[in-house]
């Protein structure tokens, strides 16, 4: 997917911007209210994200005309408030949703996702790999004119997998794509979603091997 | 926030004494002037009936051969009959001496220089009013002077008396009513005035820092131009923590969220385990820290809210809808499902913001302890009274710890690899407290945590 990032700590936007690379994003950085609105003008973006405080301006001013220029593309706040009252401000000014820093990227992920599918604007997402389908926003796998519903875990976990097909994950990195920091898991864990997965992979030329002391590989015949 | 004020009498009542004390003053005057005058008025025209009679006395007196004599007519005495038989006595000296007439009756006390005097004596054991005038007979050689005194009792104008007094008395306490009955009119619409003002102020919600622009008595416009400065200070300084607050927040949690970020990219890169552990931690601390923070901002504001709540008609049903809607993300990161049962209209009277706060709270914890796949189930209802319900699936509470939960950074010891504030339930326990509801927890039995909110 392809993002805009407003945010005037560049120490803060290095870091988003890695962490989504990391996830094979693409994404644009805006500094302040100026560039934002020439990025928005000249790109084609599946999502914005905002900073609200910028040193020229409040980001809610560029929300605002961002919606009164019929801009539909959907535009998530990073706020530093997290007060019921300015959230409800935030929704009411046209923001498709919100998300308060500091922040887990899988939140950040799962509120685009949902955020996109909301918007219905899905088509670009689907990633084809051998006879899959994969629609990571809806959420479904479409094999031939079957379509398998997947679960959040089941679709984060294909979703790191897919996007490398023919290289090994190490257990590890699955375990930080799939549980959120404040819970202890084992690494046995993940194994769990990896037979899920290669259940609804059954008979579609997809498989996923197992590399024993290594980790786990997609790969099509 | 609500101190007491100290009140030291009441203007009202002070007005309102003072006009009708005033009122009471000025009708026993008015008695008294019209009783004294009244009376004043039928002692002369008494005086003038017995001095006639005392006249018409002396004029039937003469001297015939060297010695007086008196043949009054009746009508002397007769014309002052009165309707209660009022006694008459009289008497008529020569030279001081009786020769007709009661001998006892008192002398006369002459003023000097005058020859008639009218005076109140005591005759009999009764008081009479007495009238005497004198005159010289002037017969061959000889001039001789005799005295007339005629006294009458006072029956009759004593009870003309009284009847005036009667009749003035019922006068005096009607001016009293009337006048009473203007006096709390004029204070009742004085103090209308104060009570609309104060109305007005105090049905405003809790950030209504706008000056007073209703029209206002003058009187009452230095009162109400300080409130209003008052409140301009007041809004100035609300806005200036706000903006702080604003600029502190984004200040803190920015850095943190970097360092978040990095934290996190760092450990898709790094393999080995302590330095994994290590990451992990620091992601975890900085939760924990940022939570923190947001709860100890959000207990404050409610604690400021709760003191002047806004009072408004919150669809329950509609509330839990929207943070639903809010939450799905969340959820679904742990494939968690959200099960709503809802009765129509559940309608309750209270500030929107802090009813959101709480059950936001709740269906946070619930998310946060209820195990991945499984279901939090949501119940808006009318029975017995307006409640939101919400259970999870998770391992419940401690039954020992279940009373202090709610208790300000109390944690369960059953959830400490979990972050948490410890101020979630003390929030939406002093939210339920401040619109006279209640928070229970239980636990279900066929496992799982239930939270219920009733008002």
């Amino acid at each position: 997917m392809k993002f805009l990032l407003v945010e005037d700590n560049i120490e803060l936007a290095n870091a988003i911007c890695s962490r989504m690379q990391l996830d094979g994003h693409v994404i644009d950085h805006a500094a302040n209210l100026s560039d934002a609105d020439a990025f928005s003008r000249t790109g084609e973006y599946d999502l914005i994200l905002l900073d609200i405080m910028l040193p020229d301006g409040d980001g809610r001013s560029f929300l605002k005309a961002h919606r009164a220029g019929e801009n539909d593309t959907p535009v998530i706040v990073l706020t530093a408030r997290s007060q019921v009252s300015d959230r409800i401000t935030l929704l009411d000014l046209g923001a498709d949703d919100y998300i308060t820093k500091p922040f887990d990227h899988a939140e950040l992920q799962a509120r685009c996702r949902a955020v996109l599918r909301r918007k219905a604007g899905t088509a670009r997402t689907i990633t084809r790999y051998g006879d899959v389908a994969f629609d990571p926003v809806a959420g479904h796998l479409t094999v031939g004119d079957n379509v398998i519903n997947l679960r959040n875990r089941e679709l984060r976990l294909l979703e790191l997998l897919i996007s490398a097909p023919g290289q090994i994950f190490p257990k590890t990195k699955l375990i930080d794509r799939l549980f959120s920091y404040e819970e202890d898991v084992s690494e046995n864990a993940v194994e769990v979603y990896i037979g899920r997965l290669r259940k609804h992979l059954e008979n579609t030329g997809v498989t996923i091997t197992t590399h024993r002391g290594l980790g786990y590989r997609l790969d099509h015949d | 926030m609500t101190d007491v004020v100290r009140v030291s009498g009441s203007l009202r009542n002070r007005l309102a004494v003072t006009l009708v004390g005033g009122a009471a003053i000025l009708a026993i005057l008015l008695f008294i002037i019209v009783r004294s005058y009244a009376a004043q008025i039928a002692q002369q025209g008494q005086d003038q009936i017995i001095g006639a009679s005392v006249s018409s006395i002396l004029d039937a007196a003469v001297v015939r051969d060297g010695a007086v004599e008196v043949d009054f007519p009746y009508a002397s005495l007769s014309m002052l009959g009165t309707e209660r038989d009022d006694r008459v006595f009289y008497a008529i000296y020569q030279d001081d001496a009786v020769i007709s007439g009661y001998e006892n009756l008192p002398r006369p006390q002459w003023q000097s220089g005058e020859n008639r005097t009218f005076e109140t004596v005591v005759f009999d054991g009764v008081p009479i009013r007495m009238a005497s005038a004198t005159r010289t007979l002037i017969g061959a050689n000889v001039r001789i002077q005799i005295a007339v005194s005629v006294g009458q009792t006072q029956d009759a104008l004593s009870g003309t008396l009284n009847q005036i007094s009667q009749n003035v008395a019922l006068f005096g306490i009607g001016f009293f009513a009337l006048a009473a009955l203007i006096a709390f009119w004029a204070t009742a619409t004085t103090f209308d005035q104060l009570q609309t003002l104060t109305t007005a102020i105090a049905r405003r919600g809790p950030k209504d820092l706008r000056p007073v622009a209703r029209p206002i008595p003058a009187e009452l416009a230095p009162l109400v131009s300080s409130l209003n400065s008052l409140m301009g200070r007041l809004n100035q300084s609300l806005l200036q923590s706000e903006n702080f607050m604003t600029e502190a927040a984004h200040r803190v949690r920015t850095p943190l969220a970097t360092v978040r970020s990095h934290a996190e990219t760092t450990l898709q890169r790094v393999e080995k385990p302590e330095n994994r552990q290590a990451l992990r931690a620091m992601v975890r601390a900085i939760d924990e820290s940022s939570r923190a923070a947001g709860q100890l901002l959000d207990h404050a504001m409610i604690a400021f809210r709760a003191d002047n709540m806004e009072q408004q008609d919150i669809n329950l049903g509609d509330l839990v809808q929207e943070l639903l809607m809010q939450l799905t993300p969340i959820a679904e990161m742990k494939d968690i499902a959200f099960e709503m049962a809802q009765e129509p209209d559940v309608i309750m009277v209270g500030d929107p913001i802090l009813m959101q706060n709480a059950v936001r709270n709740l269906i946070d914890n619930a998310l946060k302890y209820a195990p991945a796949e499984s279901t939090i189930s949501i119940s808006v209802s009318h029975s017995p009274s307006p409640n939101v319900e919400i259970c999870d699936q998770g391992q419940g509470f401690a039954p020992d710890e279940i009373g202090d939960l709610a208790k300000r950074f109390k944690r369960g010891a059953n959830v400490a690899g979990i972050v948490g504030s410890g101020l979630g339930l003390t929030i939406v326990e002093d939210v339920a407290h401040a619109h006279g509801g209640k928070l229970t927890l239980t636990n279900r039995r066929q496992g799982g945590a239930c939270a219920t909110l009733s008002f």
